[in-house]
Protein backbone atom coordinates (compact mmCIF):
# COMPACT_ATOMS: atom_id res chain seq x y z
CA UNK A 1 0.00 0.00 0.00
CA UNK A 2 2.62 2.82 0.84
CA UNK A 3 4.89 3.56 -2.05
CA UNK A 4 8.17 1.00 -2.57
CA UNK A 5 10.93 3.16 -2.32
CA UNK A 6 13.82 2.55 -5.25
CA UNK A 7 17.31 3.48 -5.56
CA UNK A 8 19.19 5.61 -4.54
CA UNK A 9 18.66 4.78 -1.07
CA UNK A 10 19.24 6.47 2.47
CA UNK A 11 18.80 3.69 4.52
CA UNK A 12 19.15 5.67 8.13
CA UNK A 13 16.66 8.09 7.29
CA UNK A 14 13.21 7.99 9.44
CA UNK A 15 10.69 8.60 7.22
CA UNK A 16 8.16 11.55 8.72
CA UNK A 17 4.40 10.66 8.78
CA UNK A 18 2.60 11.62 5.52
CA UNK A 19 0.63 14.94 5.46
CA UNK A 20 -1.03 14.24 1.94
CA UNK A 21 -2.52 10.54 0.96
CA UNK A 22 -3.37 10.00 -2.34
CA UNK A 23 -5.19 6.94 -2.30
CA UNK A 24 -6.19 4.87 -5.66
CA UNK A 25 -6.97 8.00 -7.15
CA UNK A 26 -8.16 7.93 -10.95
CA UNK A 27 -9.19 11.06 -12.87
CA UNK A 28 -11.15 10.09 -16.14
CA UNK A 29 -12.11 12.88 -18.06
CA UNK A 30 -14.88 12.94 -20.81
CA UNK A 31 -14.41 10.92 -23.91
CA UNK A 32 -12.79 8.45 -22.06
CA UNK A 33 -9.07 9.81 -21.31
CA UNK A 34 -7.67 8.39 -18.36
CA UNK A 35 -5.65 11.05 -16.94
CA UNK A 36 -4.70 8.93 -13.99
CA UNK A 37 -4.99 5.38 -13.22
CA UNK A 38 -5.36 4.52 -9.52
CA UNK A 39 -2.40 6.73 -8.28
CA UNK A 40 -1.36 5.99 -4.37
CA UNK A 41 1.61 7.95 -3.14
CA UNK A 42 2.44 9.54 0.41
CA UNK A 43 4.06 12.70 0.37
CA UNK A 44 5.73 12.88 4.08
CA UNK A 45 5.58 16.11 6.26
CA UNK A 46 7.94 19.06 5.79
CA UNK A 47 9.35 17.54 2.51
CA UNK A 48 9.37 19.07 -1.02
CA UNK A 49 7.89 16.25 -3.24
CA UNK A 50 8.53 16.49 -6.96
CA UNK A 51 6.04 14.73 -8.97
CA UNK A 52 8.46 14.23 -12.49
CA UNK A 53 7.16 13.31 -15.76
CA UNK A 54 6.66 14.16 -19.56
CA UNK A 55 3.91 16.43 -20.62
CA UNK A 56 0.56 14.97 -20.91
CA UNK A 57 1.18 12.38 -18.28
CA UNK A 58 -1.39 13.79 -15.66
CA UNK A 59 1.06 15.16 -13.20
CA UNK A 60 -0.76 18.30 -12.99
CA UNK A 61 -4.09 16.86 -13.42
CA UNK A 62 -3.16 15.05 -9.49
CA UNK A 63 -1.61 18.70 -8.21
CA UNK A 64 -5.26 20.07 -8.82
CA UNK A 65 -6.67 16.92 -7.43
CA UNK A 66 -4.56 17.41 -4.54
CA UNK A 67 -5.20 21.76 -4.44
CA UNK A 68 -9.06 20.50 -4.49
CA UNK A 69 -9.88 21.97 -8.07
CA UNK A 70 -10.62 19.11 -9.62
CA UNK A 71 -12.91 16.28 -8.70
CA UNK A 72 -11.30 12.85 -8.64
CA UNK A 73 -13.50 9.88 -10.61
CA UNK A 74 -12.54 7.75 -7.91
CA UNK A 75 -10.05 7.41 -5.16
CA UNK A 76 -9.45 9.79 -2.63
CA UNK A 77 -6.95 12.38 -1.24
CA UNK A 78 -6.46 12.95 2.53
CA UNK A 79 -5.12 15.88 4.23
CA UNK A 80 -3.85 15.19 7.85
CA UNK A 81 -6.41 12.36 7.77
CA UNK A 82 -8.93 14.50 6.47
CA UNK A 83 -10.63 13.93 2.87
CA UNK A 84 -10.41 16.33 0.55
CA UNK A 85 -13.43 17.47 -1.16
CA UNK A 86 -12.58 21.13 -2.13
CA UNK A 87 -9.88 24.05 -1.69
CA UNK A 88 -8.61 24.36 2.14
CA UNK A 89 -6.66 26.55 4.36
CA UNK A 90 -3.97 24.04 4.68
CA UNK A 91 -3.07 24.00 1.35
CA UNK A 92 -1.83 27.22 -0.91
CA UNK A 93 -1.08 27.30 -5.06
CA UNK A 94 1.34 28.55 -6.66
CA UNK A 95 0.23 28.57 -10.94
CA UNK A 96 2.56 27.98 -13.43
CA UNK A 97 1.23 31.08 -15.65
CA UNK A 98 1.24 33.03 -12.54
CA UNK A 99 -2.30 33.98 -12.32
CA UNK A 100 -1.87 37.71 -10.95
CA UNK A 101 -4.68 40.05 -10.88
CA UNK A 102 -3.36 42.52 -13.46
CA UNK A 103 -5.89 45.38 -12.07
CA UNK A 104 -4.08 44.88 -8.49
CA UNK A 105 -1.62 46.12 -6.96
CA UNK A 106 1.80 43.26 -5.83
CA UNK A 107 0.72 43.96 -2.26
CA UNK A 108 -2.89 43.58 -2.99
CA UNK A 109 -1.76 40.11 -5.05
CA UNK A 110 0.10 38.95 -2.61
CA UNK A 111 -2.54 39.20 0.61
CA UNK A 112 -5.91 38.29 -1.53
CA UNK A 113 -5.42 34.80 0.16
CA UNK A 114 -6.13 37.19 3.75
CA UNK A 115 -8.33 39.61 1.69
CA UNK A 116 -10.59 36.40 0.84
CA UNK A 117 -10.49 35.54 4.27
CA UNK A 118 -11.66 38.79 5.74
CA UNK A 119 -8.99 39.86 7.61
CA UNK A 120 -8.52 43.74 7.99
CA UNK A 121 -6.71 45.58 5.39
CA UNK A 122 -3.61 46.75 7.26
CA UNK A 123 -3.55 43.66 9.22
CA UNK A 124 -2.89 41.46 5.73
CA UNK A 125 -0.95 44.22 4.16
CA UNK A 126 1.48 43.71 7.16
CA UNK A 127 1.78 39.88 6.86
CA UNK A 128 2.07 40.32 2.80
CA UNK A 129 4.75 43.06 3.26
CA UNK A 130 6.81 40.85 5.18
CA UNK A 131 7.02 38.00 2.79
CA UNK A 132 7.06 40.31 -0.61
CA UNK A 133 10.62 41.15 1.40
CA UNK A 134 11.31 37.49 1.53
CA UNK A 135 10.84 37.01 -1.55
CA UNK A 136 13.16 40.21 -3.15
CA UNK A 137 10.29 42.46 -3.89
CA UNK A 138 10.66 45.14 -1.39
CA UNK A 139 9.58 48.52 -2.70
CA UNK A 140 7.34 46.91 -5.51
CA UNK A 141 4.44 46.53 -3.34
CA UNK A 142 2.59 49.34 -5.23
CA UNK A 143 3.37 48.34 -8.76
CA UNK A 144 0.87 47.02 -11.22
CA UNK A 145 2.05 42.80 -12.74
CA UNK A 146 2.53 44.44 -16.07
CA UNK A 147 5.28 46.09 -14.75
CA UNK A 148 6.97 43.49 -13.40
CA UNK A 149 8.90 40.87 -15.33
CA UNK A 150 8.27 37.37 -15.33
CA UNK A 151 10.52 36.07 -12.85
CA UNK A 152 9.37 38.92 -10.80
CA UNK A 153 5.66 38.30 -10.91
CA UNK A 154 6.32 34.51 -10.20
CA UNK A 155 7.50 35.65 -7.03
CA UNK A 156 4.36 37.57 -5.92
CA UNK A 157 2.32 34.30 -6.90
CA UNK A 158 4.61 32.57 -4.15
CA UNK A 159 4.59 35.37 -1.43
CA UNK A 160 0.39 35.14 -2.07
CA UNK A 161 1.47 31.36 -1.32
CA UNK A 162 3.42 32.23 1.70
CA UNK A 163 1.05 34.88 3.33
CA UNK A 164 -1.72 32.23 3.81
CA UNK A 165 0.50 30.29 5.85
CA UNK A 166 -0.62 26.58 4.71
CA UNK A 167 1.18 23.97 5.76
CA UNK A 168 1.32 22.56 1.93
CA UNK A 169 2.57 24.25 -0.81
CA UNK A 170 1.23 23.22 -4.42
CA UNK A 171 3.45 24.40 -7.08
CA UNK A 172 2.58 23.81 -10.68
CA UNK A 173 6.16 24.11 -12.95
CA UNK A 174 6.15 27.52 -11.39
CA UNK A 175 9.63 28.25 -13.07
CA UNK A 176 8.27 27.03 -16.73
CA UNK A 177 7.83 30.50 -18.25
CA UNK A 178 10.84 32.39 -16.86
CA UNK A 179 14.10 32.40 -18.33
CA UNK A 180 17.02 29.72 -17.40
CA UNK A 181 18.64 32.15 -15.36
CA UNK A 182 15.97 33.14 -13.21
CA UNK A 183 14.45 29.60 -13.39
CA UNK A 184 18.16 28.76 -11.36
CA UNK A 185 17.91 31.35 -8.97
CA UNK A 186 14.64 30.69 -8.30
CA UNK A 187 15.75 26.94 -7.20
CA UNK A 188 18.61 27.94 -5.30
CA UNK A 189 15.89 30.76 -3.06
CA UNK A 190 13.27 27.66 -2.92
CA UNK A 191 16.42 25.37 -1.75
CA UNK A 192 16.49 28.06 0.96
CA UNK A 193 12.94 28.68 1.80
CA UNK A 194 11.99 24.98 2.51
CA UNK A 195 14.83 25.09 4.88
CA UNK A 196 13.26 28.16 6.69
CA UNK A 197 9.79 27.15 6.18
CA UNK A 198 8.74 24.28 7.87
CA UNK A 199 6.39 23.76 4.96
CA UNK A 200 5.44 20.62 2.93
CA UNK A 201 6.37 21.19 -0.96
CA UNK A 202 4.80 19.57 -3.89
CA UNK A 203 6.30 20.48 -6.93
CA UNK A 204 5.50 19.78 -10.34
CA UNK A 205 8.37 19.92 -12.96
CA UNK A 206 9.28 18.17 -16.33
CA UNK A 207 12.85 19.10 -15.84
CA UNK A 208 14.71 16.11 -14.14
CA UNK A 209 17.63 18.33 -13.34
CA UNK A 210 15.26 20.76 -11.54
CA UNK A 211 13.55 17.73 -9.71
CA UNK A 212 17.09 16.29 -8.82
CA UNK A 213 18.43 19.91 -7.62
CA UNK A 214 15.35 20.66 -5.53
CA UNK A 215 13.66 17.36 -3.79
CA UNK A 216 13.60 15.41 -1.43
CA UNK A 217 12.28 13.11 -3.00
CA UNK A 218 10.97 12.40 -6.41
CA UNK A 219 7.54 10.65 -7.94
CA UNK A 220 8.04 9.62 -11.18
CA UNK A 221 4.59 9.61 -13.35
CA UNK A 222 4.31 7.82 -16.53
CA UNK A 223 2.10 9.03 -19.45
CA UNK A 224 -1.29 7.04 -20.52
CA UNK A 225 -2.45 6.23 -18.28
CA UNK A 226 -0.79 8.19 -15.64
CA UNK A 227 0.43 5.95 -12.92
CA UNK A 228 3.67 6.05 -10.52
CA UNK A 229 6.28 4.31 -12.15
CA UNK A 230 9.12 5.07 -9.41
CA UNK A 231 10.18 6.65 -6.30
CA UNK A 232 13.46 7.99 -5.59
CA UNK A 233 14.58 9.35 -2.61
CA UNK A 234 17.11 12.32 -3.68
CA UNK A 235 19.70 11.71 -1.15
CA UNK A 236 22.10 14.83 -1.54
CA UNK A 237 23.64 16.92 1.46
CA UNK A 238 21.77 20.17 0.44
CA UNK A 239 24.05 22.69 2.66
CA UNK A 240 27.23 24.06 0.70
CA UNK A 241 26.53 26.13 -2.42
CA UNK A 242 24.73 25.57 -5.16
CA UNK A 243 27.15 24.54 -7.34
CA UNK A 244 28.08 22.10 -5.02
CA UNK A 245 24.99 20.33 -4.98
CA UNK A 246 24.79 20.39 -9.00
CA UNK A 247 28.19 18.57 -9.22
CA UNK A 248 27.55 15.79 -6.86
CA UNK A 249 27.62 12.25 -7.80
CA UNK A 250 24.23 11.47 -6.27
CA UNK A 251 22.82 14.55 -8.49
CA UNK A 252 24.48 13.32 -11.68
CA UNK A 253 23.82 9.63 -10.94
CA UNK A 254 19.82 10.65 -10.19
CA UNK A 255 19.85 12.50 -13.54
CA UNK A 256 21.61 9.91 -15.20
CA UNK A 257 19.09 7.14 -13.87
CA UNK A 258 15.95 9.20 -14.46
CA UNK A 259 16.67 10.00 -17.89
CA UNK A 260 17.47 6.54 -18.26
CA UNK A 261 13.84 5.26 -16.81
CA UNK A 262 12.11 8.33 -18.53
CA UNK A 263 12.86 8.05 -22.27
CA UNK A 264 11.12 4.97 -22.99
CA UNK A 265 8.33 6.82 -22.88
CA UNK A 266 9.29 9.36 -25.82
CA UNK A 267 9.09 7.27 -28.15
CA UNK B 1 15.19 37.38 7.10
CA UNK B 2 17.63 38.11 4.61
CA UNK B 3 17.46 40.75 2.15
CA UNK B 4 18.15 39.92 -1.12
CA UNK B 5 18.52 42.80 -3.58
CA UNK B 6 21.37 41.62 -5.37
CA UNK B 7 18.76 38.98 -7.45
CA UNK B 8 16.77 42.03 -8.80
CA UNK B 9 19.19 43.58 -10.80
CA UNK B 10 19.07 41.27 -13.85
CA UNK B 11 15.40 41.73 -13.76
CA UNK B 12 14.68 44.98 -12.38
CA UNK B 13 12.90 46.70 -15.28
CA UNK B 14 13.94 50.11 -15.59
CA UNK B 15 11.25 53.24 -16.48
CA UNK B 16 11.24 53.75 -19.73
CA UNK B 17 12.92 57.29 -20.12
CA UNK B 18 11.65 58.85 -23.10
CA UNK B 19 14.47 59.31 -25.90
CA UNK B 20 16.04 62.73 -26.49
CA UNK B 21 13.59 64.71 -28.89
CA UNK B 22 15.43 65.17 -32.34
CA UNK B 23 12.77 67.68 -32.96
CA UNK B 24 9.71 70.24 -32.24
CA UNK B 25 7.56 68.41 -35.11
CA UNK B 26 8.02 64.91 -33.63
CA UNK B 27 7.68 66.24 -30.05
CA UNK B 28 4.53 67.39 -30.76
CA UNK B 29 3.34 64.57 -33.33
CA UNK B 30 4.26 62.18 -30.32
CA UNK B 31 1.39 63.01 -28.37
CA UNK B 32 -1.53 62.19 -28.24
CA UNK B 33 -3.67 64.91 -28.39
CA UNK B 34 -1.59 66.28 -30.85
CA UNK B 35 -1.86 62.92 -33.09
CA UNK B 36 -5.88 63.22 -32.64
CA UNK B 37 -5.90 66.94 -33.71
CA UNK B 38 -3.81 66.54 -36.75
CA UNK B 39 -6.36 63.54 -37.74
CA UNK B 40 -9.75 65.67 -36.40
CA UNK B 41 -8.12 68.87 -38.82
CA UNK B 42 -7.33 66.43 -42.05
CA UNK B 43 -10.93 65.12 -41.92
CA UNK B 44 -11.99 68.72 -41.70
CA UNK B 45 -9.61 69.78 -44.73
CA UNK B 46 -11.46 67.32 -46.56
CA UNK B 47 -14.85 67.91 -45.72
CA UNK B 48 -14.12 71.54 -46.21
CA UNK B 49 -12.24 70.75 -50.40
CA UNK B 50 -15.28 68.57 -50.68
CA UNK B 51 -18.16 71.36 -50.37
CA UNK B 52 -16.05 73.82 -52.25
CA UNK B 53 -15.99 71.19 -55.28
CA UNK B 54 -18.51 70.83 -54.45
CA UNK B 55 -19.23 67.09 -54.73
CA UNK B 56 -22.98 67.96 -53.70
CA UNK B 57 -25.29 70.79 -54.26
CA UNK B 58 -26.96 69.54 -50.80
CA UNK B 59 -23.38 69.28 -49.40
CA UNK B 60 -22.55 72.30 -47.34
CA UNK B 61 -18.53 73.35 -46.58
CA UNK B 62 -16.93 72.95 -43.44
CA UNK B 63 -16.32 76.42 -42.78
CA UNK B 64 -20.70 77.14 -43.61
CA UNK B 65 -21.59 74.38 -41.43
CA UNK B 66 -19.47 76.39 -38.86
CA UNK B 67 -20.93 79.13 -38.97
CA UNK B 68 -24.66 77.71 -38.99
CA UNK B 69 -23.91 75.89 -35.53
CA UNK B 70 -22.38 79.14 -33.99
CA UNK B 71 -25.53 80.92 -35.08
CA UNK B 72 -27.69 78.13 -33.82
CA UNK B 73 -25.27 78.02 -30.79
CA UNK B 74 -25.80 81.61 -30.32
CA UNK B 75 -29.91 81.65 -30.83
CA UNK B 76 -29.98 79.25 -28.09
CA UNK B 77 -32.07 77.04 -30.54
CA UNK B 78 -29.25 74.18 -30.43
CA UNK B 79 -29.10 73.47 -26.77
CA UNK B 80 -32.61 73.60 -26.41
CA UNK B 81 -32.42 71.07 -29.49
CA UNK B 82 -30.01 68.87 -28.03
CA UNK B 83 -31.48 68.95 -24.76
CA UNK B 84 -34.73 67.47 -25.57
CA UNK B 85 -33.13 65.11 -27.96
CA UNK B 86 -30.70 63.78 -24.58
CA UNK B 87 -33.89 63.13 -22.19
CA UNK B 88 -34.95 59.68 -24.21
CA UNK B 89 -31.29 59.35 -24.81
CA UNK B 90 -30.17 59.37 -21.04
CA UNK B 91 -32.91 57.64 -19.79
CA UNK B 92 -33.08 55.21 -22.83
CA UNK B 93 -28.84 54.60 -21.82
CA UNK B 94 -29.04 54.14 -18.65
CA UNK B 95 -31.30 51.83 -18.57
CA UNK B 96 -29.49 49.62 -21.08
CA UNK B 97 -26.55 49.82 -19.42
CA UNK B 98 -27.80 48.58 -16.08
CA UNK B 99 -30.04 46.12 -17.77
CA UNK B 100 -27.55 45.06 -20.18
CA UNK B 101 -24.49 44.76 -18.20
CA UNK B 102 -26.78 43.00 -15.29
CA UNK B 103 -28.45 40.77 -17.96
CA UNK B 104 -24.77 40.17 -19.94
CA UNK B 105 -23.57 39.17 -16.94
CA UNK B 106 -25.93 36.72 -15.97
CA UNK B 107 -25.78 35.00 -18.84
CA UNK B 108 -21.78 34.47 -18.73
CA UNK B 109 -22.53 33.66 -14.75
CA UNK B 110 -25.39 31.16 -15.77
CA UNK B 111 -25.85 28.50 -18.54
CA UNK B 112 -29.00 28.27 -17.95
CA UNK B 113 -29.66 32.17 -18.20
CA UNK B 114 -27.41 31.92 -21.37
CA UNK B 115 -30.03 29.26 -23.43
CA UNK B 116 -32.64 31.78 -22.17
CA UNK B 117 -31.29 34.82 -22.98
CA UNK B 118 -28.28 34.85 -25.82
CA UNK B 119 -30.55 33.74 -28.60
CA UNK B 120 -32.60 36.90 -28.00
CA UNK B 121 -30.07 39.18 -28.31
CA UNK B 122 -28.23 38.00 -31.18
CA UNK B 123 -31.11 38.38 -33.14
CA UNK B 124 -31.91 41.20 -31.71
CA UNK B 125 -28.35 42.47 -33.06
CA UNK B 126 -28.77 40.90 -36.49
CA UNK B 127 -32.17 42.25 -36.98
CA UNK B 128 -32.54 45.62 -38.90
CA UNK B 129 -33.78 47.71 -35.77
CA UNK B 130 -34.91 50.75 -37.69
CA UNK B 131 -37.61 48.43 -39.27
CA UNK B 132 -39.04 47.54 -35.54
CA UNK B 133 -39.87 51.14 -34.89
CA UNK B 134 -43.07 51.12 -36.57
CA UNK B 135 -43.83 48.19 -34.49
CA UNK B 136 -42.77 50.35 -31.42
CA UNK B 137 -45.20 52.93 -32.40
CA UNK B 138 -47.73 51.07 -32.91
CA UNK B 139 -47.93 49.38 -29.81
CA UNK B 140 -46.75 52.93 -27.45
CA UNK B 141 -47.69 55.57 -29.54
CA UNK B 142 -45.47 59.11 -30.33
CA UNK B 143 -44.46 59.61 -26.82
CA UNK B 144 -41.17 59.62 -25.14
CA UNK B 145 -41.43 56.16 -24.33
CA UNK B 146 -41.11 54.83 -28.09
CA UNK B 147 -38.00 57.12 -27.82
CA UNK B 148 -36.14 55.59 -24.87
CA UNK B 149 -37.91 51.94 -26.01
CA UNK B 150 -35.72 52.87 -29.92
CA UNK B 151 -32.90 53.82 -27.84
CA UNK B 152 -32.70 50.70 -25.54
CA UNK B 153 -33.50 48.31 -28.68
CA UNK B 154 -30.56 49.72 -30.10
CA UNK B 155 -27.91 49.88 -27.21
CA UNK B 156 -29.05 46.96 -25.44
CA UNK B 157 -27.76 44.00 -28.05
CA UNK B 158 -24.14 45.25 -27.96
CA UNK B 159 -23.94 45.73 -24.18
CA UNK B 160 -25.09 42.49 -23.10
CA UNK B 161 -23.59 40.40 -25.72
CA UNK B 162 -19.96 42.36 -24.79
CA UNK B 163 -20.99 41.50 -21.17
CA UNK B 164 -21.96 37.93 -21.61
CA UNK B 165 -18.63 37.51 -23.39
CA UNK B 166 -16.65 39.45 -20.64
CA UNK B 167 -17.82 37.37 -18.13
CA UNK B 168 -17.42 33.96 -19.80
CA UNK B 169 -13.92 34.86 -21.37
CA UNK B 170 -12.60 35.40 -17.48
CA UNK B 171 -9.11 33.44 -17.06
CA UNK B 172 -9.50 29.95 -16.03
CA UNK B 173 -6.32 30.36 -14.04
CA UNK B 174 -7.84 33.21 -12.02
CA UNK B 175 -10.64 31.55 -11.19
CA UNK B 176 -8.57 28.78 -10.41
CA UNK B 177 -6.42 31.01 -8.42
CA UNK B 178 -10.14 32.47 -6.30
CA UNK B 179 -11.14 28.83 -5.46
CA UNK B 180 -7.66 27.69 -4.24
CA UNK B 181 -7.52 30.60 -1.83
CA UNK B 182 -11.13 29.77 -0.62
CA UNK B 183 -13.03 32.28 -2.52
CA UNK B 184 -16.77 32.21 -1.91
CA UNK B 185 -19.09 32.03 -5.49
CA UNK B 186 -19.59 35.82 -4.55
CA UNK B 187 -16.46 36.78 -3.96
CA UNK B 188 -14.81 35.21 -6.87
CA UNK B 189 -18.09 37.15 -9.00
CA UNK B 190 -16.80 40.21 -7.26
CA UNK B 191 -13.19 40.32 -6.92
CA UNK B 192 -12.40 38.26 -9.91
CA UNK B 193 -14.61 37.67 -12.49
CA UNK B 194 -16.17 41.69 -12.75
CA UNK B 195 -12.47 43.50 -12.27
CA UNK B 196 -11.35 40.75 -15.16
CA UNK B 197 -14.05 41.45 -17.66
CA UNK B 198 -14.57 45.65 -16.65
CA UNK B 199 -12.37 46.22 -20.07
CA UNK B 200 -14.67 44.18 -22.30
CA UNK B 201 -18.22 45.45 -20.66
CA UNK B 202 -17.14 48.90 -20.98
CA UNK B 203 -16.31 48.00 -24.96
CA UNK B 204 -19.56 47.43 -24.87
CA UNK B 205 -20.73 50.22 -23.45
CA UNK B 206 -19.20 52.71 -25.38
CA UNK B 207 -20.73 50.98 -28.77
CA UNK B 208 -24.08 50.99 -26.88
CA UNK B 209 -23.97 54.66 -26.13
CA UNK B 210 -23.06 55.20 -30.05
CA UNK B 211 -26.11 52.84 -30.69
CA UNK B 212 -28.10 54.79 -28.29
CA UNK B 213 -27.43 58.06 -30.01
CA UNK B 214 -28.33 56.83 -33.33
CA UNK B 215 -31.08 55.42 -31.51
CA UNK B 216 -32.31 58.48 -30.10
CA UNK B 217 -31.46 60.60 -33.98
CA UNK B 218 -33.61 57.81 -35.38
CA UNK B 219 -36.55 58.41 -33.60
CA UNK B 220 -36.99 61.97 -33.82
CA UNK B 221 -36.82 61.25 -37.33
CA UNK B 222 -38.97 58.27 -38.15
CA UNK B 223 -41.60 59.15 -34.87
CA UNK B 224 -42.29 62.95 -34.45
CA UNK B 225 -39.84 65.61 -35.27
CA UNK B 226 -38.44 67.19 -32.12
CA UNK B 227 -35.21 67.78 -30.70
CA UNK B 228 -32.11 67.19 -32.99
CA UNK B 229 -34.24 65.55 -35.03
CA UNK B 230 -36.55 68.38 -35.80
CA UNK B 231 -33.51 70.74 -37.06
CA UNK B 232 -32.37 68.38 -39.59
CA UNK B 233 -36.09 67.77 -40.91
CA UNK B 234 -37.18 71.11 -40.77
CA UNK B 235 -33.97 72.72 -42.43
CA UNK B 236 -33.59 69.72 -44.67
CA UNK B 237 -37.11 70.48 -46.20
CA UNK B 238 -36.14 74.29 -46.73
CA UNK B 239 -32.75 73.70 -48.37
CA UNK B 240 -30.56 74.83 -45.55
CA UNK B 241 -28.12 72.37 -45.44
CA UNK B 242 -25.44 74.36 -43.19
CA UNK B 243 -27.89 74.02 -40.59
CA UNK B 244 -28.75 70.50 -41.06
CA UNK B 245 -25.10 69.39 -40.96
CA UNK B 246 -24.67 71.53 -38.32
CA UNK B 247 -27.00 69.70 -36.41
CA UNK B 248 -26.04 66.39 -36.88
CA UNK B 249 -22.33 66.96 -36.34
CA UNK B 250 -23.26 68.45 -32.76
CA UNK B 251 -24.85 65.20 -32.29
CA UNK B 252 -21.47 63.55 -33.10
CA UNK B 253 -19.89 65.47 -30.77
CA UNK B 254 -22.01 65.03 -28.11
CA UNK B 255 -22.34 61.38 -28.61
CA UNK B 256 -18.15 61.48 -28.67
CA UNK B 257 -18.06 63.88 -25.29
CA UNK B 258 -19.90 61.28 -23.62
CA UNK B 259 -18.08 57.78 -24.76
CA UNK B 260 -15.12 59.94 -23.75
CA UNK B 261 -16.58 60.25 -20.16
CA UNK B 262 -17.22 56.35 -20.40
CA UNK B 263 -13.76 55.97 -20.87
CA UNK B 264 -12.93 58.54 -17.84
CA UNK B 265 -14.72 56.54 -15.52
CA UNK B 266 -13.56 53.31 -16.76
CA UNK B 267 -9.80 54.22 -16.20
CA UNK B 268 -11.07 56.62 -13.08
CA UNK B 269 -12.68 53.72 -11.20
CA UNK B 270 -11.69 50.54 -12.69
CA UNK B 271 -8.42 50.43 -14.11
CA UNK B 272 -5.93 51.24 -12.17
CA UNK B 273 -3.02 49.54 -13.73
CA UNK B 274 -3.67 51.93 -16.72
CA UNK B 275 -2.83 54.78 -15.09
CA UNK B 276 0.63 54.21 -13.98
Amino acid sequence: MTSSTNAPVTPARVEPPPIVEVRAVSKVYPGDVTALSAISLDFPDGQLTSLLGPSGCGKTTLLKIIAGLIPVTSGEVRINGRKVTGPGPERSFVFQDFALMPWATVLRNAAFGLELRGIARSEREAVAEGYLAQVGLKGFEQKYPHELSGGMRQRVGLARALVVNSAVILMDEPFSAVDEQTRRKFQEDLLELTARERKTFIFVTHSIEEAVYISDRIALISPRPGRVSQIIDVAIPRRGDADAIRRHPTYLDSVESIWRGLRQYLE
Amino acid sequence: MPTRVDLLQPSTATPIVSQPTRGWLRRVLSHALALRLVSILAVLGCWEIAGRVPISPSFPTFLDTAHATAAMLADGSLIKALAITLVPLAIGIVISALVGVGAGVAMGLSRRVEWLGVPVFIVLQAAPLAALIPLIILAYGIGITTKVLIVCVMALPVIVLNSFKAVRHTPAALIEMGRSFLGTQRQLIFKVILPSAAPVIFAGLRLGVASGFVGAVLAELLVTPTGVGDIITYNQSIAEYPKMYGAIASVIAVSVVFIEMLEWIELRFFRPEKRV
